[in-house]
Protein backbone atom coordinates (compact mmCIF):
# COMPACT_ATOMS: atom_id res chain seq x y z
CA UNK A 1 0.00 0.00 0.00
CA UNK A 2 1.46 3.26 -0.93
CA UNK A 3 -0.03 6.60 1.33
CA UNK A 4 0.27 9.44 -1.38
CA UNK A 5 1.55 13.21 0.04
CA UNK A 6 -2.44 14.01 0.11
CA UNK A 7 -3.45 11.15 2.22
CA UNK A 8 -0.50 11.85 4.71
CA UNK A 9 -1.89 15.95 4.60
CA UNK A 10 -5.65 14.35 5.03
CA UNK A 11 -4.75 12.58 8.45
CA UNK A 12 -2.33 15.46 9.44
CA UNK A 13 -5.51 17.91 9.48
CA UNK A 14 -7.40 14.97 11.35
CA UNK A 15 -4.89 15.19 14.05
CA UNK A 16 -3.96 18.54 14.17
CA UNK A 17 -0.45 18.51 13.40
CA UNK A 18 1.27 20.91 11.08
CA UNK A 19 3.46 19.21 9.44
CA UNK A 20 6.87 19.88 7.17
CA UNK A 21 7.27 19.07 3.84
CA UNK A 22 10.11 16.64 5.05
CA UNK A 23 7.80 15.15 7.31
CA UNK A 24 5.54 14.91 4.96
CA UNK A 25 7.84 12.66 3.12
CA UNK A 26 9.26 10.98 5.13
CA UNK A 27 5.45 10.12 6.84
CA UNK A 28 4.19 9.42 3.70
CA UNK A 29 6.98 6.16 3.15
CA UNK A 30 7.22 5.42 6.45
CA UNK A 31 3.83 4.66 7.06
CA UNK A 32 3.19 3.05 4.18
CA UNK A 33 5.88 0.57 4.93
CA UNK A 34 4.34 -0.12 8.50
CA UNK A 35 0.92 -0.44 7.57
CA UNK A 36 2.20 -3.41 4.55
CA UNK A 37 3.51 -5.08 7.62
CA UNK A 38 0.00 -4.78 9.49
CA UNK A 39 -1.66 -6.55 6.34
CA UNK A 40 0.17 -9.83 8.03
CA UNK A 41 -3.67 -9.54 10.02
CA UNK A 42 -5.38 -9.85 6.84
CA UNK A 43 -3.84 -13.40 6.84
CA UNK A 44 -6.34 -14.52 9.95
CA UNK A 45 -10.17 -15.48 9.51
CA UNK A 46 -11.67 -13.46 12.67
CA UNK A 47 -15.19 -13.31 11.42
CA UNK A 48 -15.86 -15.52 14.62
CA UNK A 49 -14.16 -13.25 17.02
CA UNK A 50 -15.10 -11.02 19.64
CA UNK A 51 -12.63 -8.08 19.42
CA UNK A 52 -11.30 -7.21 22.50
CA UNK A 53 -10.81 -3.59 23.80
CA UNK A 54 -9.66 -3.92 27.60
CA UNK A 55 -8.72 -7.11 29.63
CA UNK A 56 -10.79 -6.58 32.78
CA UNK A 57 -13.79 -7.79 32.06
CA UNK A 58 -15.65 -4.40 34.28
CA UNK A 59 -18.47 -2.64 32.29
CA UNK A 60 -20.18 0.87 34.30
CA UNK A 61 -17.80 0.86 37.17
CA UNK A 62 -20.05 2.80 38.95
CA UNK A 63 -19.46 5.49 42.25
CA UNK A 64 -21.33 7.80 44.28
CA UNK A 65 -21.73 10.71 42.34
CA UNK A 66 -20.61 13.22 44.83
CA UNK A 67 -18.49 16.64 44.41
CA UNK A 68 -15.12 16.98 45.78
CA UNK A 69 -13.43 19.93 46.18
CA UNK A 70 -9.80 20.37 43.96
CA UNK A 71 -7.98 21.67 46.63
CA UNK A 72 -4.93 23.11 44.29
CA UNK A 73 -6.75 25.27 41.46
CA UNK A 74 -4.06 27.79 42.09
CA UNK A 75 -1.63 25.22 41.32
CA UNK A 76 -3.76 24.43 37.81
CA UNK A 77 -3.80 28.10 36.91
CA UNK A 78 -0.08 28.68 37.23
CA UNK A 79 0.82 25.71 34.47
CA UNK A 80 -1.97 27.43 32.17
CA UNK A 81 -0.24 29.56 29.50
CA UNK A 82 -2.52 32.41 30.02
CA UNK A 83 -5.49 32.71 33.03
CA UNK A 84 -7.82 35.46 34.18
CA UNK A 85 -9.74 35.53 37.30
CA UNK A 86 -9.55 32.07 37.83
CA UNK A 87 -9.75 31.30 34.42
CA UNK A 88 -8.31 29.41 31.37
CA UNK A 89 -7.86 32.19 28.58
CA UNK A 90 -8.37 31.25 24.75
CA UNK A 91 -8.73 33.63 21.55
CA UNK A 92 -12.26 34.84 21.22
CA UNK A 93 -13.67 32.27 18.25
CA UNK A 94 -17.38 34.22 17.84
CA UNK A 95 -17.03 37.16 15.57
CA UNK A 96 -19.01 40.17 17.26
CA UNK A 97 -21.85 41.55 15.24
CA UNK B 1 30.49 -0.84 49.95
CA UNK B 2 28.61 2.14 50.15
CA UNK B 3 25.27 2.64 50.91
CA UNK B 4 23.74 3.39 47.48
CA UNK B 5 24.73 -0.41 46.26
CA UNK B 6 22.46 -2.10 49.07
CA UNK B 7 19.18 -3.71 47.99
CA UNK B 8 15.90 -2.54 49.21
CA UNK B 9 15.36 -5.18 51.84
CA UNK B 10 19.36 -4.63 53.26
CA UNK B 11 18.96 -1.13 53.68
CA UNK B 12 15.44 -1.24 55.17
CA UNK B 13 16.99 -3.61 58.08
CA UNK B 14 20.37 -1.44 58.32
CA UNK B 15 17.82 1.84 58.99
CA UNK B 16 16.13 -0.14 61.73
CA UNK B 17 19.04 -1.44 63.22
CA UNK B 18 20.42 1.99 62.97
CA UNK B 19 23.57 1.24 61.37
CA UNK B 20 23.29 4.44 58.97
CA UNK B 21 20.73 6.99 58.32
CA UNK B 22 18.36 8.04 55.89
CA UNK B 23 20.58 10.71 54.94
CA UNK B 24 23.70 8.91 54.75
CA UNK B 25 21.95 6.63 52.58
CA UNK B 26 19.90 9.29 50.39
CA UNK B 27 23.63 11.45 50.22
CA UNK B 28 25.50 8.52 48.60
CA UNK B 29 23.00 7.75 46.23
CA UNK B 30 23.09 12.02 45.37
CA UNK B 31 26.99 11.34 45.74
CA UNK B 32 26.96 8.70 42.94
CA UNK B 33 24.50 10.72 40.68
CA UNK B 34 26.92 13.74 40.56
CA UNK B 35 29.67 11.40 40.21
CA UNK B 36 28.26 9.09 37.00
CA UNK B 37 24.83 11.03 35.56
CA UNK B 38 26.91 13.30 33.33
CA UNK B 39 28.12 10.32 31.42
CA UNK B 40 24.54 7.99 32.24
CA UNK B 41 22.36 10.90 31.91
CA UNK B 42 19.49 8.80 33.69
CA UNK B 43 17.83 11.67 34.94
CA UNK B 44 15.70 14.71 33.94
CA UNK B 45 15.31 15.80 37.51
CA UNK B 46 17.20 15.52 40.08
CA UNK B 47 15.51 17.04 43.89
CA UNK B 48 18.24 17.15 46.08
CA UNK B 49 16.73 19.61 48.44
CA UNK B 50 13.68 17.61 48.89
CA UNK B 51 15.01 14.55 48.67
CA UNK B 52 17.93 15.69 51.77
CA UNK B 53 14.64 17.28 53.63
CA UNK B 54 12.84 14.37 53.34
CA UNK B 55 15.45 11.95 54.70
CA UNK B 56 16.23 14.06 57.77
CA UNK B 57 12.20 13.65 58.43
CA UNK B 58 12.51 10.17 58.26
CA UNK B 59 15.53 10.06 60.67
CA UNK B 60 13.81 11.93 63.19
CA UNK B 61 10.53 9.81 63.01
CA UNK B 62 13.04 6.72 62.86
CA UNK B 63 14.72 8.23 66.65
CA UNK B 64 11.29 9.00 67.58
CA UNK B 65 10.66 5.13 67.11
CA UNK B 66 7.56 5.88 65.26
CA UNK B 67 6.10 3.25 63.50
CA UNK B 68 7.05 3.60 59.86
CA UNK B 69 6.74 1.84 56.45
CA UNK B 70 9.76 -1.03 55.16
CA UNK B 71 9.73 2.11 52.12
CA UNK B 72 10.46 4.86 54.84
CA UNK B 73 13.52 7.00 54.03
CA UNK B 74 14.59 4.66 50.96
CA UNK B 75 15.25 6.93 47.76
CA UNK B 76 13.37 6.25 45.26
CA UNK B 77 13.20 7.50 41.13
CA UNK B 78 10.60 7.95 39.32
CA UNK B 79 10.08 8.07 35.54
CA UNK B 80 9.12 11.59 34.59
CA UNK B 81 6.02 10.05 33.39
CA UNK B 82 4.42 10.37 36.87
CA UNK B 83 2.68 13.47 38.03
CA UNK B 84 5.14 14.69 41.06
CA UNK B 85 2.75 17.61 42.65
CA UNK B 86 5.46 20.67 42.50
CA UNK B 87 8.10 18.66 41.24
CA UNK B 88 8.60 19.16 36.83
CA UNK B 89 7.30 16.39 35.15
CA UNK B 90 8.21 16.36 31.52
CA UNK B 91 7.12 12.93 29.67
CA UNK B 92 11.06 13.47 28.03
CA UNK B 93 8.69 15.97 25.85
CA UNK B 94 9.02 19.76 25.20
CA UNK B 95 5.41 20.12 25.21
CA UNK B 96 5.57 19.91 28.77
CA UNK B 97 9.33 20.97 29.38
CA UNK B 98 7.58 22.94 32.24
CA UNK B 99 4.92 21.20 33.38
CA UNK B 100 4.60 21.48 37.50
CA UNK B 101 1.73 19.01 38.12
CA UNK B 102 -0.58 20.52 40.76
CA UNK B 103 -1.41 17.15 42.16
CA UNK B 104 0.45 13.34 42.79
CA UNK B 105 -0.56 10.17 40.84
CA UNK B 106 -1.82 7.79 42.95
CA UNK B 107 0.64 5.61 43.53
CA UNK B 108 3.16 8.50 43.93
CA UNK B 109 1.21 9.67 46.86
CA UNK B 110 1.40 6.00 48.29
CA UNK B 111 5.09 6.20 48.39
CA UNK B 112 5.09 10.14 49.91
CA UNK B 113 2.43 8.37 52.73
CA UNK B 114 5.06 5.35 53.42
CA UNK B 115 7.72 8.33 53.73
CA UNK B 116 10.24 7.14 50.86
CA UNK B 117 12.76 9.82 49.51
CA UNK B 118 12.35 10.61 45.95
CA UNK B 119 15.32 11.66 44.77
CA UNK B 120 14.41 12.67 41.30
CA UNK B 121 12.52 12.29 37.82
CA UNK B 122 14.10 9.81 35.52
CA UNK B 123 14.13 9.67 31.67
CA UNK B 124 11.90 8.37 29.10
CA UNK B 125 11.19 7.84 25.49
CA UNK B 126 9.03 10.70 24.79
CA UNK B 127 5.47 9.90 26.57
CA UNK B 128 6.56 6.16 26.55
CA UNK B 129 6.63 5.86 23.12
CA UNK B 130 9.96 3.96 22.07
CA UNK B 131 12.07 1.20 23.29
CA UNK B 132 15.70 3.30 24.06
CA UNK B 133 15.29 6.43 25.53
CA UNK B 134 16.80 7.67 22.05
CA UNK B 135 13.49 9.02 21.68
CA UNK B 136 13.80 12.05 24.70
CA UNK B 137 13.20 14.90 23.53
CA UNK B 138 16.14 16.31 25.92
CA UNK B 139 18.98 13.36 25.69
CA UNK B 140 19.16 10.08 25.30
CA UNK B 141 20.01 7.64 28.13
CA UNK B 142 23.24 5.58 28.17
CA UNK B 143 23.46 2.11 29.42
CA UNK B 144 25.87 1.69 32.42
CA UNK B 145 27.24 -1.22 31.34
CA UNK B 146 28.36 0.03 27.81
CA UNK B 147 27.87 4.03 27.20
CA UNK B 148 27.60 3.61 23.54
CA UNK B 149 24.92 1.63 24.17
CA UNK B 150 21.22 2.14 24.99
CA UNK B 151 19.80 1.04 28.30
CA UNK B 152 16.25 0.18 26.25
CA UNK B 153 12.85 1.94 26.72
CA UNK B 154 10.53 3.45 27.28
CA UNK B 155 12.00 3.41 31.43
CA UNK B 156 15.61 3.58 30.21
CA UNK B 157 16.32 6.46 33.16
CA UNK B 158 14.48 4.01 35.40
CA UNK B 159 16.64 1.41 34.40
CA UNK B 160 20.19 2.89 34.19
CA UNK B 161 19.60 4.88 37.60
CA UNK B 162 18.80 1.52 39.42
CA UNK B 163 21.51 -0.67 37.40
CA UNK B 164 24.07 2.54 38.50
CA UNK B 165 23.46 2.48 42.06
CA UNK B 166 22.20 5.96 41.63
CA UNK B 167 18.81 5.23 43.69
CA UNK B 168 17.53 2.10 45.59
CA UNK B 169 14.43 1.43 43.16
CA UNK B 170 12.92 2.92 40.62
CA UNK B 171 9.21 3.35 39.23
CA UNK B 172 8.12 2.79 35.47
CA UNK B 173 5.45 1.83 33.03
CA UNK B 174 5.37 -0.86 30.94
CA UNK B 175 2.99 -0.78 27.92
CA UNK B 176 4.74 -3.02 25.09
CA UNK B 177 7.69 -4.09 27.19
CA UNK B 178 8.97 -0.74 28.36
CA UNK B 179 9.86 -2.13 32.04
CA UNK B 180 10.65 -5.54 31.20
CA UNK B 181 13.32 -4.41 28.21
CA UNK B 182 15.13 -1.74 29.66
CA UNK B 183 15.72 -4.09 32.86
CA UNK B 184 17.06 -7.14 30.53
CA UNK B 185 19.10 -4.60 28.84
CA UNK B 186 20.55 -3.47 32.46
CA UNK B 187 20.51 -6.16 34.32
CA UNK B 188 17.89 -5.10 36.77
CA UNK B 189 14.38 -7.00 38.14
CA UNK B 190 11.47 -5.50 36.56
CA UNK B 191 7.80 -6.19 36.79
CA UNK B 192 4.85 -5.30 34.78
CA UNK B 193 2.08 -6.20 36.94
CA UNK B 194 -1.29 -7.54 35.41
CA UNK B 195 -3.34 -4.99 33.52
CA UNK B 196 -5.76 -3.12 36.74
CA UNK B 197 -3.68 -4.38 39.14
CA UNK B 198 -1.71 -0.53 40.05
CA UNK B 199 -3.45 2.59 39.64
CA UNK B 200 -3.07 4.70 36.51
CA UNK B 201 -4.28 7.71 38.25
CA UNK B 202 -1.80 10.30 37.44
CA UNK B 203 0.29 8.51 34.89
CA UNK B 204 0.20 10.53 31.88
CA UNK B 205 -1.67 8.47 29.27
CA UNK B 206 -0.32 6.48 26.51
CA UNK B 207 -2.29 3.59 25.51
CA UNK B 208 -5.30 3.39 28.25
CA UNK B 209 -5.95 -0.15 28.20
CA UNK B 210 -2.38 -1.50 27.90
CA UNK B 211 -0.95 0.79 30.13
CA UNK B 212 0.69 -0.85 33.83
CA UNK B 213 2.95 1.06 36.16
CA UNK B 214 5.38 -1.24 38.35
CA UNK B 215 8.61 -1.44 40.29
CA UNK B 216 12.14 -1.87 39.00
CA UNK B 217 14.65 -3.02 41.34
CA UNK B 218 17.58 -5.25 42.25
CA UNK B 219 15.98 -8.04 42.98
CA UNK B 220 12.73 -10.30 42.50
CA UNK B 221 12.58 -10.12 46.22
CA UNK B 222 12.44 -6.28 46.68
CA UNK B 223 9.52 -5.97 43.62
CA UNK B 224 7.64 -7.78 45.83
CA UNK B 225 8.07 -5.88 48.96
CA UNK B 226 7.58 -2.52 46.65
CA UNK B 227 4.29 -3.84 45.28
CA UNK B 228 2.49 -4.78 48.31
CA UNK B 229 2.52 -0.91 48.63
CA UNK B 230 2.10 0.33 44.98
CA UNK B 231 -1.83 -2.74 44.57
CA UNK B 232 -4.50 -2.72 44.84
CA UNK B 233 -7.96 -0.75 43.76
CA UNK B 234 -8.50 3.53 43.68
CA UNK B 235 -11.85 4.84 43.04
CA UNK B 236 -10.12 7.36 40.55
CA UNK B 237 -8.98 4.37 38.14
CA UNK B 238 -12.07 2.84 37.21
CA UNK B 239 -10.26 -0.48 35.48
CA UNK B 240 -8.37 -1.52 39.32
CA UNK B 241 -10.58 -4.48 40.28
CA UNK B 242 -11.06 -5.12 44.51
CA UNK B 243 -9.11 -7.99 43.62
CA UNK B 244 -7.38 -8.98 46.74
CA UNK B 245 -3.90 -8.23 47.28
CA UNK B 246 -1.68 -11.00 47.95
CA UNK B 247 1.13 -10.96 50.27
CA UNK B 248 4.01 -11.01 48.11
CA UNK B 249 6.92 -11.25 50.42
CA UNK B 250 5.24 -13.73 52.58
CA UNK B 251 3.92 -15.54 49.24
CA UNK B 252 7.61 -16.00 47.43
CA UNK B 253 9.25 -17.84 50.30
CA UNK B 254 7.99 -21.17 49.63
CA UNK B 255 9.81 -23.41 47.15
CA UNK B 256 9.32 -23.97 43.30
CA UNK B 257 9.15 -27.59 43.69
CA UNK B 258 5.94 -28.75 41.07
CA UNK B 259 6.08 -25.42 39.72
CA UNK B 260 5.32 -26.40 36.22
CA UNK B 261 6.60 -24.13 33.66
CA UNK B 262 6.13 -23.56 30.13
CA UNK B 263 9.15 -23.12 27.09
CA UNK B 264 6.75 -22.02 23.90
CA UNK B 265 8.69 -22.57 20.93
CA UNK B 266 7.45 -19.53 19.09
CA UNK B 267 9.69 -17.02 20.80
CA UNK B 268 13.09 -19.29 19.86
CA UNK B 269 13.02 -17.76 16.69
CA UNK B 270 15.26 -17.21 13.70
CA UNK B 271 17.75 -14.28 13.54
CA UNK B 272 17.63 -14.25 17.78
CA UNK B 273 20.99 -14.05 19.37
CA UNK B 274 22.31 -17.30 20.19
CA UNK B 275 23.72 -16.56 23.83
CA UNK B 276 20.12 -15.10 24.39
CA UNK B 277 18.92 -18.53 23.58
CA UNK B 278 21.53 -20.10 25.17
CA UNK B 279 20.67 -18.36 28.53
CA UNK B 280 16.97 -18.95 28.34
CA UNK B 281 17.66 -22.90 28.34
CA UNK B 282 20.41 -22.46 31.10
CA UNK B 283 17.60 -20.79 33.22
CA UNK B 284 15.21 -23.84 32.47
CA UNK B 285 17.94 -26.21 33.33
CA UNK B 286 17.76 -24.43 36.68
CA UNK B 287 14.64 -23.91 37.12
CA UNK B 288 14.10 -28.31 36.83
CA UNK B 289 17.44 -28.21 39.31
CA UNK B 290 14.94 -25.88 41.68
CA UNK B 291 12.61 -28.73 41.59
CA UNK B 292 10.34 -27.20 38.47
CA UNK B 293 8.83 -29.40 35.72
CA UNK B 294 9.60 -27.49 32.34
CA UNK B 295 7.67 -28.44 29.28
CA UNK B 296 6.54 -27.43 26.06
CA UNK B 297 4.01 -25.50 25.06
CA UNK B 298 2.66 -23.25 22.17
CA UNK B 299 1.15 -19.94 21.58
CA UNK B 300 0.19 -20.14 17.96
CA UNK B 301 -0.59 -16.25 17.42
CA UNK B 302 2.03 -14.76 18.82
CA UNK B 303 3.68 -13.99 15.33
CA UNK B 304 0.73 -11.42 15.16
CA UNK B 305 0.92 -9.03 18.08
CA UNK B 306 2.96 -6.87 16.86
CA UNK B 307 1.01 -5.90 14.30
CA UNK B 308 -2.20 -6.18 16.42
CA UNK B 309 -0.41 -3.90 18.93
CA UNK B 310 1.09 -1.00 16.43
CA UNK B 311 -2.44 -0.49 16.01
CA UNK B 312 -3.88 -0.32 19.50
CA UNK B 313 -1.47 1.56 20.28
CA UNK B 314 -1.28 4.43 18.16
CA UNK B 315 -4.88 4.56 17.98
CA UNK B 316 -5.76 5.16 21.39
CA UNK B 317 -2.23 7.57 21.55
CA UNK B 318 -4.12 9.31 18.73
CA UNK B 319 -6.99 10.00 20.92
CA UNK B 320 -4.80 10.58 24.30
CA UNK B 321 -2.59 13.28 22.64
CA UNK B 322 -5.27 15.00 21.76
CA UNK B 323 -5.14 16.74 24.69
CA UNK B 324 -1.92 18.86 24.41
CA UNK B 325 -3.61 21.37 22.40
CA UNK B 326 -1.77 24.37 23.79
CA UNK B 327 -5.38 25.67 25.75
CA UNK B 328 -5.02 24.36 29.22
CA UNK B 329 -1.04 23.71 29.89
CA UNK B 330 1.72 22.75 28.42
CA UNK B 331 3.78 24.44 25.66
CA UNK B 332 1.56 27.26 24.07
CA UNK B 333 2.41 28.94 20.79
CA UNK B 334 -0.10 31.94 20.84
CA UNK B 335 1.46 34.57 18.58
CA UNK B 336 -1.28 34.79 15.73
CA UNK B 337 -4.07 35.00 18.57
CA UNK B 338 -6.15 32.01 16.42
CA UNK B 339 -7.02 29.33 17.88
CA UNK B 340 -6.70 26.64 15.16
CA UNK B 341 -3.00 28.32 14.66
CA UNK B 342 -2.43 27.84 18.99
CA UNK B 343 -3.08 23.98 18.46
CA UNK B 344 -1.23 23.48 15.03
CA UNK B 345 1.25 25.48 15.99
CA UNK B 346 1.87 24.54 19.65
CA UNK B 347 1.89 20.49 18.23
CA UNK B 348 4.53 20.71 15.62
CA UNK B 349 7.01 22.27 17.90
CA UNK B 350 5.92 20.57 21.36
CA UNK B 351 5.75 16.64 20.41
CA UNK B 352 8.86 14.69 18.74
CA UNK B 353 8.63 12.74 15.45
CA UNK B 354 7.96 9.10 16.93
CA UNK B 355 4.43 11.14 18.60
CA UNK B 356 3.77 12.63 15.76
CA UNK B 357 4.22 9.20 13.95
CA UNK B 358 2.52 7.49 16.53
CA UNK B 359 -0.73 10.16 16.08
CA UNK B 360 -0.86 9.93 12.16
CA UNK B 361 -0.76 6.00 12.30
CA UNK B 362 -3.86 6.03 15.01
CA UNK B 363 -5.70 8.83 13.33
CA UNK B 364 -5.38 6.58 9.61
CA UNK B 365 -6.45 3.61 11.48
CA UNK B 366 -9.48 4.97 13.43
CA UNK B 367 -10.37 7.48 10.30
CA UNK B 368 -13.67 6.43 8.47
CA UNK B 369 -13.45 3.47 5.89
CA UNK B 370 -10.45 2.12 7.48
CA UNK B 371 -11.60 1.22 11.29
CA UNK B 372 -12.48 -1.98 10.36
CA UNK B 373 -9.91 -3.46 8.52
CA UNK B 374 -7.29 -1.86 10.75
CA UNK B 375 -8.56 -1.15 14.85
CA UNK B 376 -11.33 -4.06 14.62
CA UNK B 377 -8.70 -6.35 13.18
CA UNK B 378 -6.12 -5.71 15.91
CA UNK B 379 -9.14 -6.39 18.73
CA UNK B 380 -9.99 -9.65 17.31
CA UNK B 381 -6.52 -10.72 17.40
CA UNK B 382 -6.03 -9.28 20.64
CA UNK B 383 -8.26 -11.79 21.47
CA UNK B 384 -6.84 -14.78 19.88
CA UNK B 385 -3.34 -13.50 21.53
CA UNK B 386 -5.75 -13.57 24.52
CA UNK B 387 -6.86 -16.88 23.88
CA UNK B 388 -3.39 -18.58 23.48
CA UNK B 389 -2.21 -17.61 27.11
CA UNK B 390 -5.55 -18.49 28.98
CA UNK B 391 -5.21 -21.95 26.84
CA UNK B 392 -1.74 -22.29 28.42
CA UNK B 393 -1.80 -21.43 31.38
CA UNK B 394 -4.28 -24.39 31.72
CA UNK B 395 -1.25 -26.62 31.37
CA UNK B 396 1.29 -24.45 33.00
CA UNK B 397 1.95 -22.00 35.93
CA UNK B 398 4.46 -20.17 34.66
CA UNK B 399 5.69 -19.77 30.90
CA UNK B 400 9.89 -18.59 30.43
CA UNK B 401 11.14 -16.61 27.48
CA UNK B 402 13.37 -14.52 25.98
CA UNK B 403 12.50 -10.69 26.89
CA UNK B 404 14.29 -9.13 23.67
CA UNK B 405 15.69 -11.12 20.57
CA UNK B 406 19.50 -9.33 21.57
CA UNK B 407 21.66 -7.40 24.71
CA UNK B 408 21.42 -3.74 23.81
CA UNK B 409 21.93 -2.08 21.03
CA UNK B 410 24.40 0.69 19.98
CA UNK B 411 22.92 4.26 19.86
CA UNK B 412 21.46 5.23 16.56
CA UNK B 413 21.30 1.65 15.57
CA UNK B 414 17.15 1.34 14.94
CA UNK B 415 16.51 4.96 15.23
CA UNK B 416 16.02 5.82 11.74
CA UNK B 417 14.12 2.50 11.00
CA UNK B 418 10.78 2.62 12.90
CA UNK B 419 9.96 -0.97 11.76
CA UNK B 420 12.53 -2.61 12.62
CA UNK B 421 12.67 -0.68 15.89
CA UNK B 422 9.00 -2.22 17.07
CA UNK B 423 9.95 -5.58 15.57
CA UNK B 424 12.38 -5.18 18.94
CA UNK B 425 9.23 -5.94 20.83
CA UNK B 426 8.12 -9.45 19.90
CA UNK B 427 8.61 -11.13 23.03
CA UNK B 428 6.76 -8.34 24.84
CA UNK B 429 4.03 -7.31 23.56
CA UNK B 430 1.94 -10.66 23.59
CA UNK B 431 1.84 -10.42 27.31
CA UNK B 432 0.77 -6.48 27.44
CA UNK B 433 -2.23 -7.66 24.56
CA UNK B 434 -3.47 -10.25 27.10
CA UNK B 435 -3.27 -7.88 30.32
CA UNK B 436 -1.05 -10.89 31.58
CA UNK B 437 1.98 -10.29 34.23
CA UNK B 438 5.73 -10.73 33.56
CA UNK B 439 8.76 -10.33 35.50
CA UNK B 440 12.11 -9.72 33.85
CA UNK B 441 15.41 -11.36 36.15
CA UNK B 442 19.01 -10.95 34.88
CA UNK B 443 19.88 -14.55 33.64
CA UNK B 444 23.49 -14.05 32.19
CA UNK B 445 25.58 -12.27 30.20
CA UNK B 446 26.41 -12.33 26.07
CA UNK B 447 29.81 -10.72 25.09
CA UNK B 448 29.81 -8.41 28.55
CA UNK B 449 26.55 -7.26 27.93
CA UNK B 450 23.17 -8.27 30.24
CA UNK B 451 20.58 -10.78 29.47
CA UNK B 452 17.36 -11.20 31.46
CA UNK B 453 14.75 -13.70 30.90
CA UNK B 454 10.69 -12.93 31.21
CA UNK B 455 8.53 -14.88 33.14
CA UNK B 456 4.76 -14.54 32.98
CA UNK B 457 2.16 -15.59 34.59
CA UNK B 458 -2.15 -15.27 34.26
CA UNK B 459 -3.41 -12.09 35.70
CA UNK B 460 -3.11 -10.84 39.18
CA UNK B 461 -0.83 -14.06 39.42
CA UNK B 462 2.09 -11.91 40.49
CA UNK B 463 3.18 -14.02 43.76
CA UNK B 464 3.84 -17.05 41.49
CA UNK B 465 6.33 -15.23 38.94
CA UNK B 466 7.67 -13.27 42.07
CA UNK B 467 8.38 -16.37 43.92
CA UNK B 468 9.65 -18.29 40.46
CA UNK B 469 12.16 -15.40 40.33
CA UNK B 470 13.06 -15.01 43.94
CA UNK B 471 14.08 -18.58 43.86
CA UNK B 472 15.93 -18.57 41.25
CA UNK B 473 17.78 -15.52 42.20
CA UNK B 474 18.54 -17.50 45.14
CA UNK B 475 20.31 -20.14 43.14
CA UNK B 476 22.51 -17.82 41.05
CA UNK B 477 24.52 -14.75 40.67
CA UNK B 478 23.33 -13.10 37.50
CA UNK B 479 21.84 -10.19 39.50
CA UNK B 480 24.39 -9.25 41.44
CA UNK B 481 26.42 -8.85 38.71
CA UNK B 482 27.28 -5.07 38.53
CA UNK B 483 28.51 -2.69 35.50
CA UNK B 484 31.55 -0.87 35.79
CA UNK B 485 31.55 2.80 35.03
CA UNK B 486 34.53 4.83 35.97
Amino acid sequence: MKLSQQEVERIATLARLKLTEEEKNRYSQELSKIFDYMDKLQALDTAAVEPTSQVTGLTNVMREDVVEEFDNVGGLLAVSPQSQNGFFQVPKILENK
Amino acid sequence: MSLNQLTLIEAFEGLRQGKFTSEELTRDCLKQIKKFDSQVKAFVTVDEAGAISQAKAVDEKIKNGDSLSPLAGIPVAIKDLFCTQGLKTTASSKILADYVPPYDATVVKKLKDNDAVIIGKTNCDEFAMGGSTENSAFFPTKNPWDLERVPGGSSGGSAAAVAADMCLYALGTDTGGSIRQPSSFCNISGLKVSYGRVSRFGVLAMTSSLDTIGPMAKTAQDNALILQYLAGPDVKDATTPSEPVDDYSQAIVQNIQGLKIGLPKEYFIEGMDSEVRQAVLDAAKKFEELGATVVDVSLPHTEFAIAAYYIICPSEVSSNMARYDGIRYGLSERQSGDLLDIYLTSRAKGLGSEVKRRIMIGTYALSAGYYDAYYKKAMQVRTLVKGDFEQTFGEVDVILTPVAPTPAYKLGENINDPLKMYLEDAFTIPASLAGICGLTIPAGLAGGLPVGIQLLAKRFDEKTILRAGHHYQQATNWHKQKPSIK
